[in-house]
């Protein structure tokens, strides 16, 4: 029952993680239709930031007058700021490359935004290559592994709470912000009919702008955490945080907010739990086989919309 | 008009004569195949450093020849590691310049699958400075149809001046078995050089009595491990071993080790006996507690001639060589000993000659090749992490512990 317990508990951290990233898909995808597969790798270059800044500033908890000096406080208000950074890094890029790439195409036939995402993701990751260099980097532990459930049962980390603590308060302020602010009303109405939208006076570049600049932050608060979850960052890491987090925003039916939610956690307890019970080397193929799977039976996701035309 | 399109077919012409310059009867040409970018480099660097060091020593010649060296890299920056491609291509380029006598290389076993069989068709002398994977060289040990379909002219170019997996995959676990471990949980990489290694140190286990907990091949391609530690840690082993390199996510697997709170040892082969290893895994990860193994003797350990090599690159680069570059210093000395045997520009004369070594006083020791082309060298070390380094911690001799003899 404990190693159950601890084997869903690992698979909602890892979920979180997905969903976080999986909700920058669905926010454009809900808003122009486009299938952003650049999003991965703005995570990676958000994650190479943090890592700079990281270095930069000669935190990490191995040297001496990093975050042991500042003591636990002080390595939150340390995170909270990596998070704020990263997070305006990745927002105003997806903005830049919104207005510089996918704007002019904004009328073009769907396939032409679409490769170009798929351009733009090629030169994210080789900025990264720039960037990092070839090879894996260690990202440094700001946080320590003690155990705070206690004892040597069930193993739940600081840095699994760090998690929770960022992307709970992260999707809650997301929900209210659509649900009741004049701009999230403004990204559902844009969502549902552009053109109506347009016509009752909103100004849709204004709106995808901003959309484009929250699932960007949201990619960089992203960034930050998987740093400093994981541990090790590499310029290729965009590519399967990217499929994973897709297959979530799908899962959940893409373009629904809670949907993208619900997708990534599915993947992640998905995935641990064929680690666990069925075996480490299947977890990929379950989890696609899983998606097919649903997507057969429920073709606009588990919280998607029905609509007519998706084929 | 005539003229107009007569031009490009003489300029074509003028370029093939060009390409087809008589080859020059006192040059020879040695190449190298090794991973040049991602995280492999450091090693390839020293690896490199030490061809180099060998060819200069020699004055730049052999025998009655002039020695030239190419550094040809046989991964890709995208990929971060070898290729299939990349390897192939450097293989037939070396095939296809009459200089080349021969090939040192590969870093890897897997590598290694793609080119030999090229270069066997050319009779090309390929010398490995690090391939361990039994398969390659020794029948009845590896894949059904090994080695035989690396060499589709019956003869053999293929030589190794590591020892081969069937010593270290054994010889670990009777290590482990002399440390009081009882209980081990096994994990692989899925490819050629880690699983071999992991399955044969299955093998081992079984046969000398330490329970197998588990054996699992892992995606190297996977981000985190951290629901499989969790399922290692419920199992309760006092170590767990991982046949994998730092390129297939060994710093990682130690990580989440460390982090899912798993107390026992871990036991990696020399794939991971790297500096990058200890810095990706974290040094506190590994903090006397990761044992690694490494088929022949690590730099501070070599004596005679090998401890003179070390001490000159030392003096060269300013630092100590990683593990495997006194391997290919000496892969680049049997070259040219088998080039000033043979004496004649002639790549089966070449091949011959260096499968004829049998008693090569290098910097290794005493030694010589085997029918398969494999050393006769048969000593294995067991190194700890200590303080973020490598630190010596003993010699296993195959020949020496009789009861451990690898030899089936």
């Amino acid at each position: 029952m404990q190693f159950f317990l601890q084997q869903c508990l690992i698979g909602l951290t890892n979920g979180a993680l997905v969903a976080l990233v999986a909700l920058g898909y669905t926010m454009v995808y809900g808003i122009i239709g486009l299938i952003n597969f650049a999003h991965g790798d703005l995570i990676m270059l958000g994650a190479c930031l943090a890592l700079s800044l990281v270095t930069a500033l000669g935190l990490g908890l191995g040297d001496a007058g990093g975050m042991a000096a500042v003591g636990p406080a002080g390595s939150w208000l340390g995170i909270g700021v990596l998070v704020a950074v990263c997070g305006l890094f990745c927002g105003g890029l997806n903005v830049a490359v919104d207005r510089i790439v996918y704007k002019p195409l904004r009328n073009a036939p769907k396939l032409a935004p679409l490769v170009s995402a798929i351009g733009v993701s090629f030169i994210f990751m080789n900025a990264g290559l720039f960037w990092l260099g070839p090879a894996d980097r260690s990202f440094p532990e700001l946080l320590p592994a003690t155990n705070l459930l206690g004892g040597d049962g069930l193993q739940f980390t600081w840095k699994d709470l760090l998690v929770l603590v960022v992307v709970v308060p992260l999707m809650a302020a997301l929900s209210v912000f659509v649900r009741a602010t004049k701009l999230g009303k403004a990204m559902r109405a844009v969502s549902q009919d552009t053109t109506a939208a347009a016509l009752v006076g909103i100004d849709v570049d204004r709106v995808i702008a901003a959309t484009f600049f929250i699932g960007g932050f949201l990619g960089g608060a992203a960034s930050v955490i998987y740093g400093l979850y994981i541990n090790t960052i590499g310029f290729q890491m965009g590519f399967q945080n990217g499929l994973y987090a897709f297959t979530a925003a799908v899962l959940g039916g893409i373009g629904s907010i809670p949907g993208a939610v619900v997708g990534g956690l599915v993947i992640g307890l998905v995935r641990a739990l064929s680690s666990a019970y069925v075996g480490e080397r299947w977890t990929g193929a379950i989890v696609f086989a899983i998606l097919i799977v649903i997507l057969v039976f429920r073709p606009e996701g588990l919280l998607g919309r029905r609509t007519k035309e998706k084929v | 008009m005539t003229a107009r399109i007569a031009a490009p077919f003489l300029y074509a012409a003028l370029l093939v004569l060009a390409g087809c310059r008589p080859a020059d009867p006192t040059l020879v040409k040695i190449v190298s195949s090794l991973p040049r970018t991602g995280s492999a480099k450091q090693q390839s660097d020293t690896i490199v450093g030490g061809i180099r060091m060998a060819i200069e020593e020699a004055g730049g010649t052999a025998g009655p020849f002039r020695v030239e060296y190419l550094d040809l890299d046989d991964s890709t920056a995208a990929a971060g590691q070898w290729t299939s491609e990349a390897e192939a291509a450097n293989a037939r380029r070396a095939l296809q310049d009459p200089d080349v006598v021969a090939y040192i290389g590969t870093f890897n076993s897997g590598a290694a699958k793609v080119s030999m069989p090229i270069l066997n068709l050319g009779d090309l002398l390929m010398i490995s400075p690090a391939n361990t994977a039994v398969g390659l060289t020794k029948p009845g040990l590896g894949a059904p149809g090994e080695p035989e379909v690396y060499r589709p002219t019956g003869r053999l170019n293929y030589t190794r001046v590591v020892p081969a997996d069937d010593l270290q995959g054994p010889l670990s676990a009777d290590w482990a078995k002399q440390r009081g471990v009882k209980k081990v949980y096994i994990l692989d990489d899925s490819e050629v050089y880690g699983k071999g290694i992991a399955d044969l140190f299955d093998e081992r286990c079984r046969e000398i009595g330490i329970e197998v907990l588990g054996h699992d091949s892992i995606d190297a391609k996977a981000q985190e491990f951290k629901s499989l530690m969790a399922s290692v840690k419920a199992a309760h082993p006092d170590l767990v071993y991982f046949g994998g390199t730092t390129q297939s996510k060994g710093g990682q697997l130690a990580k989440d080790m460390a982090s899912a709170g798993i107390q026992a040892m871990l036991m990696v082969p020399d794939g991971c006996r790297e500096q990058v290893f200890i810095d990706s895994a974290g040094a506190a990860n590994l903090e006397g507690r990761c044992y690694v193994t490494f088929g022949g003797l690590p730099p501070e350990k070599l004596t005679g001639k090998g401890a003179e090599f070390v001490e000159r690159y030392r003096k060269k680069h300013g630092e100590l060589p990683e593990a495997y570059a006194v391997y290919g210093y000496e892969a680049a000395c049997v070259a040219l000993a088998a080039i000033r045997d043979a004496g004649v520009k002639d790549r089966r004369a070449i091949a011959d000659a260096a499968l004829a070594l049998d008693d090569f006083d290098g910097a290794l020791g005493r030694w010589g090749f085997d029918k398969n082309g494999d050393t006769t060298m048969q000593t294995l070390t067991v190194s700890v992490v200590k303080g973020g380094k490598f630190e010596f911690e003993e010699i296993l001799d195959a020949n020496a512990v009789g009861e451990a003899s690898p030899v089936r």
